[in-house]
């Protein structure tokens, strides 16, 4: 098993190195001057050139490139031009909040995509199967910004319950984070819920069929105990794993989420970044996004080992 | 990006070429997933091309007598804030979306069909390369490339476009790469090879089209992803610009009027399901039609 950590961690490195690069000379490439950017409405070129040199934008951009990783992996990705705060510090407040989102939208996910997909296994090319399919189907279709957007009319300005938009830290009130998060999180649930459900179904239609299943049919045993202890045991070992893969996903759902719900996470990081020309800001946002989904692959994999008895032997 | 449709390697065509593609385009016909959703995509694609003569209104014209009025007999799904009629602008919303959908897709594959060809082919030291810049692209979540992508070439539909491509060719090199090395060494490659035909022969006479049923199911279910993403670039600014109407900049600003004005974040809404609804669809009928072994699942 540890071999096959390291064996995996080793083949992530020079992913790692080339999303760097990647994500390094692409937005280098971005419209605009940061340094003109920073130095505010109509500078002296002493400025530009002072900004220029505070920051290392005059250095030829091979040299920017492993100055800039040489810090990142010391921990410091750099300061933000926007906000003076360094990178590293944003990413610690935010990562925290959209890591707090993903999960509690993964739950809502799992809670429904689980039940639906068994379900609709069950009851494989009946009404019953269409109806959950096409449902599944349709969840992958809504535009998460827009589910947002009908959610805070009807849930927040129709009947009051919640709040339409913002953030309050469960540090400060427990309460009052939850009422912030619940749409947010059922806004990026609801996709999560449909690939779950497919992949359930999918597995479970597949598991069904095999010969443990119909041997413990032939014993007599319950269809609920058929279904539950046997054949879903072994059912949702590739829904664990495709589940963690998709959490990755979640950091793509949570930029368009953040933006509706006005949360200060990380998928906003990059929206803001974007828009006041923060090249470090974006740069650090895309890395760790990558750096997110590796971790989340790798963890995939280990719960595959894990959870395979097959794999495992 | 959403994308859970795994896509087995294909048969190679055993039969006569003819016959075979007549009863997969049978099956794809009698299918109804095909058939719902090719309905809905087909009803878009003329909604598209005929906008100048369904609209009711000019999408552009603004009038300031009638700002946010709900719907009425006149204006079906109302008129937003600059008094323009929301019907309309739907209307011709549908392509900015479906050129979205249709260019990007189209980009991606011309991208990333010859890079997964070259790669799963030829091996060595192309494939190295190929395969790990993909593992890097894939390694960055969809949304999050397409937005990054979109900002360095400036906000605009044709920059969307390029940008969604560009994040969404990964998948064709994978994929197509992945069925390359399944059929590569199938005796009738080898028995091309072993006659002196050249490589690039090979490729396009022999591989290619034991390799497109795949790229076709992937392409639709893309599709969909791509004017969902199309819709999240308008949103967040990076997209097509207003005045010109696209459904994500619609709800952009539909999203400023929430109390006011309700029915301008609505439609443009609901069209977006129901074209996305209508690519799943027509995916999942391909997957199930084209590649026969998915009909289990």
């Amino acid at each position: 098993m540890l071999q096959f950590i390291a064996r995996r961690i080793l083949v992530s490195i020079p992913t790692l190195f080339l999303v760097s690069v990647l994500v390094f000379f692409l937005l280098k490439l971005l419209p605009g001057d940061p340094a003109l950017a920073l130095a505010g409405q109509e500078p002296s070129p002493e400025v530009i050139a002072y900004i220029r040199a505070r920051y290392g934008l005059d250095q030829p951009l091979p040299v920017q490139y492993f100055t800039w990783l040489w810090g990142i992996l010391q921990g410091d990705f750099g300061t933000s031009i926007r906000t003076g705060l360094p990178i590293s510090e944003m990413l610690v407040q935010r990562l925290p909040v959209t890591l707090q989102l993903s999960l509690q939208a993964m739950l809502i996910a799992l809670m429904i995509g689980i039940p639906a997909g068994v379900f609709a296994a069950i009851h494989r090319g009946t009404p019953i199967d269409y109806t959950v399919s096409l449902i599944g189907l349709g969840g992958l279709s809504i535009p998460s910004f827009w589910l947002g957007i009908m959610l805070i009319l009807f849930f927040a300005v129709s009947l009051g319950w919640l709040p339409s938009g913002g953030y309050v830290r469960f540090s400060e009130s427990p309460i009052d984070n939850l009422r912030y998060t619940l749409l947010p999180s059922i806004v990026l649930g609801t996709a999560a819920a449909a690939i779950v459900m497919r992949h359930t179904r999918s597995s479970m239609i597949a598991v069904l069929k095999q010969d443990f299943v119909r041997t413990a049919r032939a014993k007599g045993l319950k269809e609920n105990i058929v279904v539950v202890r046997h054949a879903l045991r072994n059912g949702l070992i590739p829904v664990v794993t495709t589940s963690t893969l998709h959490l990755g996903e979640l950091l793509s759902g949570a930029v368009l989420t953040e933006q509706v719900f006005g949360i200060p996470g990380f998928g906003k990081m990059i929206v803001d970044g974007v828009f006041s020309r923060d090249y470090a800001v974006v740069q650090a946002v895309v890395l760790c996004s990558a750096v997110i989904f590796i971790i989340l692959s790798l963890i995939a994999d280990l719960a595959y080992v894990i959870l395979s008895p097959r794999l495992r032997s | 990006m959403t994308n859970d449709t795994s896509t087995p390697a294909p048969t190679p065509l055993a039969g006569p070429r003819a016959s075979g593609r007549k009863s997969a385009l049978r099956r794809c016909l009698s299918h109804p997933s095909t058939i719902i959703g090719g309905t809905i995509v087909v009803f878009f694609v003329l909604v598209a091309v005929f906008a100048p003569l369904i609209a009711p209104f000019d999408p552009l014209a603004s009038n300031w007598g009638n700002v946010r009025q709900p719907p009425s007999a006149l204006h079906w799904f109302g008129t937003d804030d600059l008094g323009r009629d929301v019907l309309s602008r739907v209307i011709f919303g549908a392509r900015a979306s479906l050129a979205a959908g249709i260019i990007a897709v189209a980009l991606a594959i011309a991208l990333g069909v010859p890079l997964g060809l070259m790669a799963g082919y030829f091996g060595g030291l192309v494939d190295m390369v190929i395969s790990r810049l993909t593992d890097a692209l894939l390694a960055v979540p969809f949304l999050v490339l397409a937005i990054a992508l979109a900002a360095f070439l400036g906000p605009s539909l044709q920059n969307a476009m390029i940008a969604i491509g560009v994040a969404a060719m990964p998948i064709f090199i994978r994929l197509t790469r992945g069925q390359v090395l399944s059929i590569k060494n199938e005796d009738y490659v080898t028995a091309v090879r072993g006659l002196g035909v050249r490589d690039r022969a090979i490729i396009v006479s022999h591989i290619l089209p034991n390799v497109l049923a795949p790229i076709v199911v992937q392409g639709t279910i893309t599709m969909a992803v791509a004017v969902l993403a199309e819709a999240s670039l308008a949103f967040l600014g990076l997209g097509q610009m207003p005045p010109a109407p696209s459904w994500g900049s619609m709800l952009d600003i539909a999203r400023q009027f929430l109390t006011q004005a309700p029915w301008m974040a609505v439609w443009p809404g609901v069209a977006i399901i129901a074209i996305v609804l209508g690519f799943n669809l027509l995916g999942d009928g391909l997957n199930d039609t084209l590649t026969p072994q998915q009909e289990d699942g």
